[in-house]
C-alpha cells in the first residue's frame, strides 16, 4: 500500500476526489487554504470543476445548486465562514440534500483568531442554522483518519440525504503525515440519484424544496427529519477507546485534543494512575450510549472532558452521563494548544478550576 | 369568419384587464362566483370577436383560448 | 363545416402545470410566467430545463412551472442555479425572481454570476416594492412612492435612490444578453416575449449570462386597481427605468499576459 506524506487540507481533497467529488465550491479563509487551491489545481485534471465563490454564502448555495443536481459535491471554510454557511446549511437539511462540508475550526467568536480551536462545536452539532435539524458530524484526530472519513462522509450524505460536516481544527488541517487512499471512487459508477432535477425527460418533474407552507406537511416533514436523526442515532456513534478497561479516571476528548489526551493517559499510566481515554469521533451522533457503559463501571471515580473550547463538549458528556459520576472540565480557548505535561498537571489537581469556567 | 374566446372560469380572477384590452369590447364580468369567490369573465358579444387574441396576451392567469 | 378548420390561435402553454396562480387579481407576474412557459415551448426545452425559484411571491413558481425546479434562499437563486449548471452544462438553467430578492438582499449573488458570464437566463420581476411581506420598500422602490415602509414616500436623502439592474449588470463584460421590457400593454408583452425568448437562446447558444428584467404591476401593494396599476406601470415606472436592449450578444476581451 503506497503512503504519501500530506498535509490535512490536501488530504481532504484527494480523499474527496477519491469519493468521486467532482465540485467544490471555495471562498479564502485561513486556515483551510489549502485545500480550495488543491482542488483547483486537480479537480480539472480529473474532469471536474472548481469554483471560486463571491462570498461563503454564495458557495453554499452553489452546493445546494450542486447537490440538487445529483452530483457529489464538498465546500470547505474555517469557523467566521462556516458561520456565513449556516442558512444554507439549513436549507440543504430542509431539502434533504447530500452535500459534505469541512470546518477546519480557528478561535472565536467573531473573527477570534487564526489559531487551532474546537469553538464550533455547538454550532456544528446543534444546529447552527434555524429550524430542527442535525449534521452528520464527524471530527477525525488523524490525517489518515480525516482521509477514511471524508470518504465515508460522502457515503453517509447520500444515505441519509443530509449534510455531513468533517469538523477538524487548524492543527489537523495545517500538521502532514503519511496517508494512504486506496480506493477511488468512478462518479460515473455511483447509483444514480432519482430525485436530482436533471431535466425531467420521460418522468415527471423533480423539485427540490424545504417551503412547506400547510404546518400539516411541515409537521409531516420535520417528523420524517427526526425519524432520520434517530436513524442516525442508532446507527452512526462512533467513538475510539484507549486503556479504559480499569479506568478510574476517564478523560473525554476529540480531535487533536484527544491526541494530547492519549500522551496525558500515557503519562499517567507510567506514574501508576489508572487513566484511560474514550474519543468520540462522531460529534452527532454524540456516542453517549458507549460512554455510559463505560462510565458506569465500578472503578469509575470521575469523567474529565478536555477541549479547545469553554464547556461546549462537556454538555453532550453531562447530558450522556446523566450524573452517574462527577464530571470536570479542562478548558483551552483561543488557540492556546496545551502541552501534555499541562494537561497532565491540571487534570491531576481535582476539577480543572484554573480553567475558570470548570463544572 | 369565425373566432371565440373560450373562458377558463375557475383560474379567471375577474381582473378586467381583458375587458379594457379589448377593441371590441365583447367581455363582461359575469355576476355568477367560481369557486374562489371571484366575478370570472364572460363573452357578452361572441358575435363581435375577431380572434385577435390581445385579452388572452393580456390575462395575467392564462384564463383564455383563443379559437379562429 | 366551419369547426373543421377553426384553430387554436392563442392556448395555454404546456411548460405550465394546470395549477391555478396564487397571485393578486390583476397582478402580471402571471404574464411573465406565461412568456417564460411560451419560450420553454417554442424552443422545445421542457425536459431539458431545470428553474430555480426565489422567495417573495414567485416562492411558488415550482408549482407553475411544468419542469425540474429548486426552491433557493432568498437571493441565492443565481448560486443555486450557477452549482445546477455546473453540474449539467448541458441543461438549460433560469431563476424568477423578484426585486426584494434579486436587487436587495441577491445584489452579491446576481453580479458575481453576471460577471462570471455564467450561462443561466434571470427573469427579474420589478414591481417596485416587496410584495409578499405586504409592500415595503425596495432597492427598486421610486423617488416619492408609497410603501409600507415609506409611508409618506420614499424620501431619496433618507432612503436612498433606487438601483437600476439593467444599468448596473450593463458595466460587467460577462453578460451576453441584458434586457429590460414592460407589461404595460400588448405590443410592450409582445416585446417581453422577444426578450425572454432571446435570453434563452443565449444560454442555448452557450454564450453566456442573459437576464430580462420585466416591469410589473402590483396592484394590491400599489393600492390600484388592474386598470390603474398598468398605467402607473406605463406612466411611471416605465419612466424611471428606460425599457430597451442593454447588451445584446457577449464581449470579448483578451486576457492579460501570465506572469
Amino acid at each position: 500500500m503506497e503512503r504519501k506524506l500530506m498535509k490535512g487540507n490536501e488530504a481532504v481533497g484527494e480523499a474527496a476526489i477519491a469519493a468521486g467529488c467532482r465540485y467544490f465550491f471555495g471562498y479564502p479563509i485561513t486556515p483551510q487554504n489549502e485545500l480550495p487551491e488543491y482542488m483547483a489545481r486537480r479537480l480539472p485534471e480529473v474532469g471536474g470543476t472548481y469554483l471560486q465563490a463571491e462570498s461563503e454564502v454564495s458557495a453554499i448555495n452553489m452546493v445546494y445548486g450542486a447537490a440538487g443536481a445529483g452530483a457529489r459535491v464538498m465546500t470547505s471554510s474555517s469557523s467566521p465562514g462556516i458561520s456565513l454557511k449556516q442558512e444554507g446549511l439549513s436549507y440543504l437539511a430542509g431539502a434533504e440534500l447530500p452535500c459534505v462540508v469541512v470546518n477546519m475550526m480557528r478561535g472565536g467568536p467573531g473573527l477570534g483568531g487564526i489559531q487551532p480551536a474546537q469553538s464550533d462545536y455547538f454550532q456544528a452539532t446543534k444546529g447552527g442554522g434555524h429550524g430542527d435539524y442535525h449534521l452528520l458530524v464527524l471530527a477525525p484526530a488523524y490525517v489518515q483518519e480525516l482521509v477514511d472519513l471524508v470518504q465515508e462522509a460522502f457515503d453517509l450524505a447520500d444515505k441519509y440525504r443530509n449534510p455531513v460536516m468533517i469538523l477538524g481544527d487548524g492543527v489537523l488541517g495545517q500538521m502532514m503525515e503519511p496517508v494512504a487512499i486506496t480506493k477511488y471512487i468512478d462518479p460515473r459508477d455511483l447509483p444514480k440519484k432519482e430525485w436530482a432535477t436533471t431535466g425531467a425527460s420521460g418522468r415527471r418533474p423533480n423539485l427540490i424544496n424545504s417551503l412547506y407552507i400547510d404546518p400539516v406537511e411541515l409537521a409531516a416533514h420535520n417528523r420524517k427529519l427526526a425519524a432520520k436523526y434517530q436513524r442516525m442515532c442508532r446507527e452512526e456513534q462512533r467513538f475510539q477507546e484507549y486503556c479504559l478497561e480499569d479506568a478510574e479516571t476517564i478523560l473525554v476528548a476529540y480531535g487533536v485534543m484527544a491526541r494530547i489526551c492519549r500522551s496525558v493517559v500515557d503519562m499517567a499510566r507510567h506514574s501508576g494512575l489508572k487513566w484511560g481515554l474514550f474519543r468520540p469521533i462522531s460529534l452527532y451522533p454524540f456516542p453517549g450510549d458507549a460512554l455510559y457503559d463505560r462510565a458506569k463501571e465500578a472503578g469509575v471515580r470521575r469523567v474529565v472532558t478536555a477541549e479547545l473550547s469553554c464547556g461546549q463538549l462537556i454538555e453532550d458528556v453531562r447530558l450522556a452521563l446523566d450524573g452517574l459520576v462527577p464530571t470536570e472540565l479542562l478548558a483551552y480557548p483561543g488557540g492556546l494548544v496545551p502541552s501534555p505535561a499541562e494537561v497532565f498537571r491540571q487534570a491531576k489537581s481535582e476539577r480543572g478550576a484554573l480553567n475558570g469556567c470548570s463544572a | 369568419m369565425l373566432a371565440r374566446v373560450v373562458v377558463n372560469s375557475e383560474r379567471c380572477k375577474g381582473c378586467q384587464i381583458c375587458c379594457f384590452t379589448c377593441p371590441k369590447n365583447i367581455l363582461q364580468l359575469s355576476t355568477e362566483t367560481n369557486s374562489k369567490g371571484y366575478n370570472p369573465v364572460y363573452v357578452q358579444f361572441p358575435q363581435k370577436c375577431t380572434g385577435c387574441a390581445l385579452c388572452a396576451l393580456m390575462c395575467p392567469d392564462v384564463a383564455l383560448e383563443v379559437w379562429k | 363545416m366551419a369547426v373543421q378548420h377553426e384553430k387554436r390561435v392563442f392556448g395555454y402553454p404546456s411548460s405550465l402545470t394546470d395549477a391555478p396562480f396564487h397571485y393578486c387579481p390583476g397582478c402580471t407576474h402571471g404574464i411573465a410566467h406565461r412568456l417564460v412557459a411560451e419560450a420553454i415551448d417554442d424552443l422545445r426545452l421542457k425536459e431539458h430545463t431545470v428553474g430555480v425559484a426565489s422567495v417573495g411571491c414567485s416562492v411558488f413558481t415550482y408549482n407553475y412551472f411544468n419542469c425540474d425546479m429548486q426552491q433557493a434562499s432568498h437571493g441565492r437563486a443565481p448560486a443555486v442555479a450557477t452549482g445546477i449548471k455546473r453540474v449539467s452544462p448541458e441543461t438549460i438553467v433560469f431563476t424568477y425572481q423578484g426585486d426584494g430578492d434579486l436587487a436587495s438582499i441577491g445584489t452579491a449573488e446576481i453580479i458575481h454570476a453576471a460577471a462570471r458570464g455564467e450561462n443561466i437566463t434571470v427573469i427579474f420581476i420589478n414591481n417596485t416594492n416587496f410584495g409578499m411581506t405586504g409592500g415595503q420598500m425596495a432597492p427598486t422602490t421610486l423617488p416619492g412612492q408609497k410603501t409600507t415602509t415609506t409611508p409618506l414616500g420614499r424620501d431619496v436623502k433618507k432612503a436612498g435612490y433606487p438601483l437600476r439592474v439593467c444599468e448596473l449588470l450593463s458595466a460587467l463584460d460577462g453578460p451576453a444578453y441584458l434586457a429590460r421590457v414592460s407589461l404595460h400593454s400588448p405590443k410592450e408583452v409582445l416585446r417581453a416575449k422577444k426578450a425572454i425568448r432571446k435570453a434563452f437562446e443565449t444560454q442555448v447558444a452557450g454564450a453566456g449570462f442573459s437576464l430580462v428584467e420585466v416591469l410589473s404591476t402590483c396592484p394590491t401593494n400599489w393600492g390600484l386597481p388592474p386598470k390603474k396599476a398598468l398605467e402607473y406601470l406605463r406612466d411611471e415606472v416605465a419612466k424611471y427605468y428606460p425599457l430597451g436592449e442593454f447588451r445584446d450578444g457577449p464581449r470579448e476581451v483578451e486576457a492579460c499576459s501570465t506572469r
